[in-house]
């Protein structure tokens, strides 16, 4: 359930389908994931789960991969 | 008569438990705005909320962490996080003196004084400016001071703390401009607090005759300065240092 949370933060942040939601999907590989939106996909993941990252995750979160693996420091199951 | 109404928004002060920041607070509280007051003395600081709330009627919470320690920021900053996803104000006011000649000058005391006074800046209104950014808008205020601006004789490492403060509000109010996010600073002259009681009676005087007001400042005087920087009288005004210091030459 949170993982599906997660994708769609990424598809309302970073305005792309769904399909494009993958674990390959990586910071900076398609336009729409530059620096500015990175930090409007940040502002979505700390809504959505109530959480505030810690500055190293923000700059570590380089994937939707790593953003799970980031997420689940915080607890959230996913 | 303009007035200053800032009933909704959300304020954090830090090193809010006296002087500049104490008056800050209270002049905040009066403009009806929600508080956050940060300080390492936590009864202190729940004391002054729970009189503010009794006297203005408005909400304040007690935020007692360290800024001088990143971790503290962050978990702070968590906390405020966790009350309000809102922030529409940083005052960073937090900030220490401990003079010495260039040749007493120990790297524990360079340490201290830039962690306390020049990082905490940095690393407060990087989370801030995340806060804010969501509201579309904000407004950071920093506390510098005219030892940062002209220098004096014994505070290389205070002066060159509050330098830095003035550079990181220029940079940041380049930075944040684009977010609609302002970020300005005061430079108080000689100003009435705890900070500067620690001066010898010679040196107090000497000060005094430097100021052309012929005054000492008061806590009220930067503040009003703060307020006037956070409210709606400023929205055009950014990356400004303005001085505090009744026209004091150095």
């Amino acid at each position: 359930m949170s993982e599906e949370k997660i994708k769609q933060a990424f598809v309302k942040a970073l305005a792309i389908p769904e399909e494009q939601v993958k674990d390959s999907l990586e910071y900076n590989s398609i336009k729409e994931w530059d620096s500015t939106a990175h930090m409007i996909l940040i502002a979505e993941l700390e809504d959505v789960f109530e959480v505030m990252l810690d500055t190293d995750d923000i700059i570590d979160m380089s994937s939707y991969a790593k953003a799970k693996e980031i997420l689940r420091k915080y607890d959230i199951d996913c | 008569m303009i007035e200053i109404n800032l009933a909704d928004k959300h304020v954090l002060i830090t090193g809010a438990s006296r002087g500049i920041g104490a008056a800050c607070a209270k002049n905040f509280a009066a403009a009806g705005a929600t508080l956050y007051l940060n300080g390492r003395e936590s009864e202190k600081l729940s004391a002054l909320c729970l009189q503010l709330s009794d006297e203005y009627g408005v909400t304040c919470h007690s935020l007692p962490f360290n800024v001088s320690k990143v971790d503290e920021v962050q978990q702070g900053f968590q906390q405020l996080f966790k009350l309000t996803k809102k922030l529409d104000v940083l005052v960073n006011n937090a900030g220490i003196l401990d003079d010495a000649l260039i040749g007493m000058v120990t790297p524990t005391q360079v340490e201290n004084t830039f962690a306390t006074n020049t990082y905490s800046v940095l690393y407060c209104s990087q989370y801030a400016a995340r806060l804010m950014q969501r509201g579309g808008s904000g407004s950071i205020i920093n506390v510098a001071s005219i030892i940062g601006r002209v220098g004096n004789t014994g505070q290389a490492v205070y002066g060159a703390s509050k330098a830095a403060v003035i550079g990181i509000t220029k940079s940041l109010a380049k930075e944040l401009a684009p977010v609609n996010i302002r970020v300005n600073a005061v430079a108080p002259g000689f100003i009435e607090t705890d900070m500067t009681k620690q001066l010898s009676p010679d040196k107090y005087q000497e000060r005094l005759e430097s100021i052309a007001m012929g005054r000492v400042g008061t806590a009220d005087n930067v503040a009003d300065t703060i307020l006037f920087l956070a409210s709606n009288l400023s929205t055009y005004v950014t990356g400004q240092t303005i001085g505090v210091d009744g026209g004091m030459l150095i």
